[in-house]
Formats: C-alpha cells, sequence, structure tokens
C-alpha cells in the first residue's frame, strides 16, 4: 500500500542513522551495558513514532473515500497493522546492525533479546497504527500521536528493557520467559482490541 | 443511570457518610502500627480519591461504550464529566499521597521512585490529559464524541491490563509488595475498616454528584442552542 513512497522509507532510515550517529558522536566507544539499551529502545520508539504515524496521515480523504467503497474497516486496519509489523522488523534489524556497528553489542543472551525486540516491534506497530488512526481524524496530529501514545507505550518499554538488561548480564532464557509471553498476550490484546475499535472511527 | 440524577436519597447518603468520614476518621481509635502511627488515619482520606477515581473511570467507559453502541449525545456529556471528576480525585490523590510521603518516606517527592502504583496512576493521568487535549482538537462534535470515545476504551482496557494483570512490573512502597503487609494482615483492622468502606461509597458518591451536575451543565449547553441530545 505505502511501497509507492519509498522515499518515506528511506527518509525513515536516515532519521534513525542521524539519532546513531549522534549517540556515537556524544558517547564514543564506552557506551556501557545498562545506557546502552535504554538508549536502543529510545532510538527503537522515535523511529516507530515517525514510520508508522504515517499510515493513516499521509493519507487523503479522497483516498481513505476510496478505500472505503473497497474494503471493509477491519480489513484495513488488518492490512495496515501487518504492514507496520513488517517496517518495524525491517527498522529494528537495520537500527540493531546500525547502531552495534558503532557502539558495540553487549547482549550475551541473544534468544531472549531477539525475542524482545521482535514483541516489542510488533507492540510498538501494532499501538501506533491504532493511535495514528485516532489522531488523523484531530487536527494537530503530529504533537497528538506523541501524547496519545507515550503513555500507553511506558509500561511495555520498561518490559523490554527489564528483559535485555537481563540479557546482558546473563544466558538464560528462562528468567524471561514469563515476560515475553506477556509481550505476545498483549500485543494479541492491541490487535484484538483495533478490530473491535476501528470499524466506530472509520465511517465519517 | 442517567434517570437517578434527579432522586434525592443518594446525595443525603454521600453527605453523611462523608460526614462519618471526616468526624469519626479523626475520633476513631487505630491499632498502633510501627512506622505508620497516627498517619494511618490518611488511610480514610488519600486511598478512597484513588478507589473513586477508578470507578468514576470504570462509570464513563460503560457511558463510553454504550456511546459508541448507539451514538447518543448524552453518553458521550456523561463520559466526559465523569473523567473530569476522575482526574480532578487523582489529583488530590497525589497531594494527600505526598503529605503522608513526606512522614513516611521523609519527604514530598519520594515518589519519584519506581513504584509500580504511582507509576501507573502518573501514566492514568497522562491519558486522560492527552484525551481532553484530544477531545480540543477536534472540531466537530459528532466526530468528537466518537474519536475520544474510541480512545478512551482502547487506553483504559490496554493501560490496566498492562499495570495490573500480569506481572508486577517494578517493588513497590504500597502495601502488597516489596515486604510491606498487604491490607488484610494487620494495617485494616476492624476499626479502620468501619470507616475506610463508608469512606470510599462516600468519595464515589461526590464524585458522582459533581459530574451530575457538569452533565446538566453540559446538557443545558445544547439545549440552548437546540442539538437534540437523544
Amino acid at each position: 500500500m505505502e511501497y509507492r513512497n519509498k522515499y518515506a522509507i528511506s527518509g525513515i532510515l536516515l532519521y534513525m542513522a542521524c539519532i546513531v550517529f549522534i549517540i556515537f558522536m556524544t558517547f564514543g566507544q564506552d557506551l556501557r551495558g545498562p545506557v546502552w539499551v535504554v538508549l536502543f529502545w529510545i532510538i527503537m520508539l522515535f523511529t516507530a513514532v515517525n514510520a508508522v504515524a504515517k499510515s493513516f496521515m499521509q493519507e487523503s480523504a479522497g483516498r481513505q473515500l476510496y478505500y472505503y467503497t473497497l474494503a471493509n474497516p477491519r480489513d484495513i486496519m488488518l492490512s495496515k497493522i501487518i504492514y507496520n509489523i513488517f517496517i518495524m522488523l525491517f527498522l529494528a534489524v537495520i537500527a540493531l546492525l546500525f547502531y552495534s556497528v558503532t557502539s558495540g553489542y553487549p547482549i550475551v543472551d541473544n534468544a531472549s533479546f531477539l525475542l524482545s525486540l521482535l514483541l516489542g516491534a510488533m507492540a510498538f506497530a501494532t499501538t501506533f497504527s491504532m493511535i495514528s488512526a485516532i489522531a488523523s481524524k484531530a487536527s494537530n496530529s503530529g504533537t497528538l500521536m506523541a501524547i496519545l501514545s507515550f503513555p500507553l507505550l511506558i509500561p511495555i518499554i520498561i518490559i523490554l528493557i527489564r528483559i535485555s538488561l537481563n540479557a546482558i548480564q546473563q544466558n538464560n532464557l528462562d528468567i524471561n520467559l514469563q515476560d515475553l509471553l506477556y509481550l505476545a498476550a498483549l500485543n494479541v490484546m492491541i490487535i484484538a482490541l483495533a478490530m473491535v475499535l476501528f470499524p466506530y472511527l472509520w465511517r465519517d | 443511570m442517567l434517570k437517578q440524577l434527579h432522586t434525592k436519597w443518594w446525595k443525603v447518603l454521600c453527605v453523611l457518610l462523608l460526614g462519618y468520614t471526616f468526624i469519626y476518621g479523626l475520633l476513631v481509635e487505630i491499632p498502633n502500627v510501627a512506622l505508620l502511627h497516627e498517619t494511618v488515619r490518611n488511610l480514610f482520606f488519600h486511598v478512597p480519591c484513588w478507589f473513586a477515581m477508578l470507578l468514576l473511570m470504570l462509570t464513563s467507559l460503560v457511558y463510553s461504550i454504550k456511546y459508541l453502541r448507539t451514538g447518543k449525545t448524552k453518553y458521550d456529556l456523561a463520559a466526559v464529566a465523569l473523567l473530569r471528576m476522575a482526574v480532578t480525585f487523582g489529583i488530590l490523590g497525589y497531594l494527600t499521597g505526598m503529605l503522608w510521603g513526606n512522614y513516611i518516606w521523609g519527604n514530598l517527592v519520594s515518589w519519584i521512585t519506581n513504584d509500580t502504583k504511582i507509576l501507573g496512576t502518573a501514566i492514568g493521568l497522562l491519558i486522560y490529559f492527552a484525551y481532553f487535549i484530544l477531545r480540543g482538537s477536534i472540531e466537530d462534535e459528532e466526530k468528537r464524541a466518537r474519536v475520544s470515545a474510541v480512545y478512551s476504551i482502547f487506553a483504559f482496557i490496554l493501560l490496566n491490563v498492562a499495570i495490573n494483570v500480569v506481572p508486577r512490573l517494578t517493588d513497590s512502597l504500597h502495601p502488597g509488595s516489596g515486604g510491606n503487609a498487604t491490607f488484610t494482615v494487620y494495617e485494616l483492622d476492624n476499626h479502620l475498616r468501619m470507616v475506610f468502606y463508608p469512606a470510599v461509597i462516600g468519595y464515589f458518591l461526590l464524585g458522582l454528584w459533581i459530574s451530575s451536575i457538569i452533565y446538566r451543565m453540559g446538557r443545558l449547553n445544547y439545549l440552548n442552542n437546540n442539538i437534540p441530545i437523544e
């Protein structure tokens, strides 16, 4: 659907590269474990805001109407969510690569970190898709996007950071298993809520 | 429930319960709990704020769902009025909590520490401030009601699941975690309970009362402009 605007994705990639570069310039090579983790998730958060915010805001009213005649709202929401999940996974991998090249890679427990990356990217994508749909209905949607979604994401980020902090200390998937399952359940719940609520947003 | 607004009995009950809370709450014999001592009386004034806030938010959630199902403006008005009072109780809860924390934890702002309950309510308040900003930035009334109802439902359910249901996020200074005793062990002995539960009901009824007045003001606003709200 948005493959048309390839420049948008390149823009996000460049945005992310700039953040990583700023971090590299300020910290150099001596980035210690916990700071590395926190900064990584902050990079992910801000990249996600910019990447996923576009999914509803950039659509013109005419195109929205066109979709409206074409498909039912649940399908549209589901396709947006799936698309955003893929975008976020792609961005997460690129961010991780670029960040570890410049600032090192202190993770010991790859399995739980990568799983948390997968589930975290999915959670960001689903939440931001829904909030983007809400914010696109209002006038100053750029600011609204941030203030509506950040409070919702704080608990998710706390869990993600906790998993990552465990992952830099010891190689033990078991202690993170509960948190990972919890994140997966949260993802399912967000998608279900979006499916139920989106039709009400859609009809204008 | 909107029809019950004009009956008097629950307002009388509210005043009686609050009077009872404030008078008997200051007189009642309290158990001598280590650390807390006399400050435990704040239990009657601090904790009911949060209970009232949560109950008002739940009631508001019900009205938001009703609005989405029926599309009647009056349900939207009720939901907003309830949320306004819920946020007010949240702020009052912070103020009373800071006073309590001043005596127990040493200073007014030790709540910046990682505490699940404080964090959760802080996020909750942020969400509802954002809710009011969202409402402010949509011109069309029908769309405003619809979009804000959707956000309110989405945010409330997501936040409550994220904070409460599954694993405790962090250690807490509040009862029930981090080595502190829960309510049931010794803190709430029967004397305290006799004041605490009426206090919760009293605060909740007061919230309902004030929000019913806000609701009626909003309704009059609509009726003056001859906009039907049914």
